[in-house]
């Protein structure tokens, strides 16, 4: 028996790096994989069990892998709009955006949060973002190529990141951090936790409800503790991450997104405001004006699938004989109780109803291009 | 009734010249929720090493081969509704398929259950 699985497989050639819960995550019984170059906790009790238990108490995910940046100085507004295709300008204090780094075609270098604390709140930075733990690195060589001298960018190397996900993620979020209960979907601020600085953002990458929490590293142990020692919380693996966002419609880099794919493809239009669209001014302009004109050659799309065989990453999607397609993400979906996946379709063939065959091991099976998310958005849209 | 483990985490028992195939407890545990499993049909015919099965777990897809070369008389029917059943009971009542065996000459290469419980501690 021998398993293909991905994940272990990633980034194989480098020694693997410990992150600051990783005692913590074993002394919980975790299996450990390897991940974007740290050993991570794929799972505790099961991935089926933590899924379930996000979608209805609270989930704490160790994300401490990605990269944490904060930019300052002068003009880094300007700077960063020639980076991000979104609108940095209008980005108000204690407010976070979903942007991307686009390259010179276009294409996605990566996907990420920024944010704007108010004056003074958070490291003495103008701008936080957080982008993707295996591109980290590429991100900040291509920021570093393309910001101004008086521009200054930080890698937080020891900052951990938490993410506290689901319906109780808000009353468990409470118990410990009262202030938290004013934030709504995409508001952000600077809290404390006995002397402990905590930068908290009521966002995440379940669908569910739920916080991301920055703070010291040396201060992650003994704050995960707290709030696994709530009855609302108990810790969960990537595995069961994975399959949340991918029942909420929303991509993987590096999967769902790469270089090679655009933004009006990908359905991300939203994170390009109207000013940024019709003044342009930033890297891979060309593609999405272009794209918004005439249509993406191709569209990610989600996929219901007829039966329990799952189609996986790189199965094959045809029309006939006609390939039209790729999945880039596909699995069992414990909330849906079915399979489900996300691909690149070819235009003509990627509107909601289109029947489509994909081939898994020499078989077709049948699946319905189908609107996302499979499973709704539960955010805490107003106080 | 004697029954034989493999390396690949497999275990088979043997009654006369029908092996019944399936995966092992440890198995089972390493690769989580199981969602599907792909079974051989019927007739099917085997050389030991043959991709016999795949195991679906919510997050990977493992392919079983065949432990011993043989013909498939019977696939376990209860695991099409009932996949988790390999989570649950590996060993007995998740068994995957039975094989009349061609040469159970390959029964000799085999563990016992004592060498398999060795073989899996020193993993």
């Amino acid at each position: 028996m021998t398993a293909n699985d991905t994940i272990a497989t990633l980034e194989d050639a480098l020694p693997l790096e410990a992150l600051p819960l990783d005692a913590w995550h074993r002394a919980r019984g975790a299996r450990m994989v390897g991940f974007a170059g740290y050993h991570m906790p794929i799972q505790y009790d099961g991935i089926m069990a933590e899924h379930g238990w996000t979608r209805e108490h609270a989930g704490l995910f160790d994300v401490s892998h990605m990269g944490q940046l904060t930019f300052s100085g002068e003009g880094v507004d300007e700077a960063l709009e020639l980076l991000l295709p979104s609108d940095i300008r209008g980005l108000k204090p204690g407010r976070q955006r979903y942007s991307m780094l686009l390259d010179r075609d276009g294409g996605i270098l990566d996907d990420l949060m920024v944010s704007r604390p108010a004056d003074g709140a958070f490291d003495d930075a103008a701008i936080y973002m957080v982008v993707n733990g295996a591109t980290k690195y590429d991100d900040i060589g291509w920021m570093i190529e393309h910001l101004p001298d008086d521009v200054v960018m930080n890698h937080m190397a020891d900052q951990a990141l938490l993410a506290l996900q689901g319906p109780e993620a808000g009353e468990a979020m409470a118990a410990l951090v009262p202030g938290t209960a004013e934030l709504i979907f995409m508001q952000c601020g600077a809290f404390e936790w006995n002397g402990v600085p905590l930068w908290i953002s009521r966002s995440g990458y379940t669908g569910e409800d739920g916080f991301e929490i920055s703070l010291p590293a040396d201060a992650a142990v003994a704050f995960a503790d707290a709030l696994c020692a709530l009855p609302q919380v108990k810790p969960i693996g990537l595995g069961a991450r994975d399959s949340l966002r991918l029942e909420a419609g929303l991509p993987l880099y590096g999967h769902d997104l790469t270089p090679a794919v655009s933004t009006i493809g990908a359905d991300l239009g939203f994170a390009i405001q109207k000013r940024r669209r019709e003044e342009g001014g930033f890297i891979g302009h060309g593609r999405v004006m272009k794209e918004l004109a005439d249509g993406p050659g191709a569209k990610r799309v989600g996929l219901t699938i007829e039966g329990r065989l799952p189609a996986r990453e790189g199965a094959q999607i045809y029309v006939g004989d006609v390939q039209v397609g790729d999945v880039t993400s596909g699995g069992f979906a414990p909330s849906v109780g079915a399979p489900i996946a996300m691909g690149w379709v070819s235009l003509p063939h990627s509107a909601i109803g289109t029947a489509l065959e994909i081939e898994v091991r020499g078989k077709r099976i049948a699946a319905v291009v189908a609107p996302m998310p499979f499973v709704p958005h539960r955010y805490r849209r107003k106080a | 009734m004697s029954r034989y483990f493999t390396d690949e985490h497999e275990w088979i028992d043997v009654e006369g010249e029908i092996a019944t195939v399936g995966i092992t407890d440890y198995a089972q545990e390493q690769l989580g929720d199981i969602v599907f499993v792909e079974l051989p049909a019927e007739g099917t015919t085997f050389d030991k090493g043959d991709d016999a099965a795949v195991v679906e777990s919510v997050k990977a897809a493992s392919d079983v081969y065949a432990p011993i070369s043989g013909e498939v008389i019977e696939a376990n029917g209860a695991l099409e509704d009932e996949p988790a059943l390999v989570n649950s009971d590996a060993e007995e009542d998740g068994w995957f398929f039975k094989l009349r065996m061609t040469d159970p000459s390959e029964l000799e290469g085999l563990m016992t259950e004592a060498a398999y419980k060795k073989f899996v501690a020193a993993l």
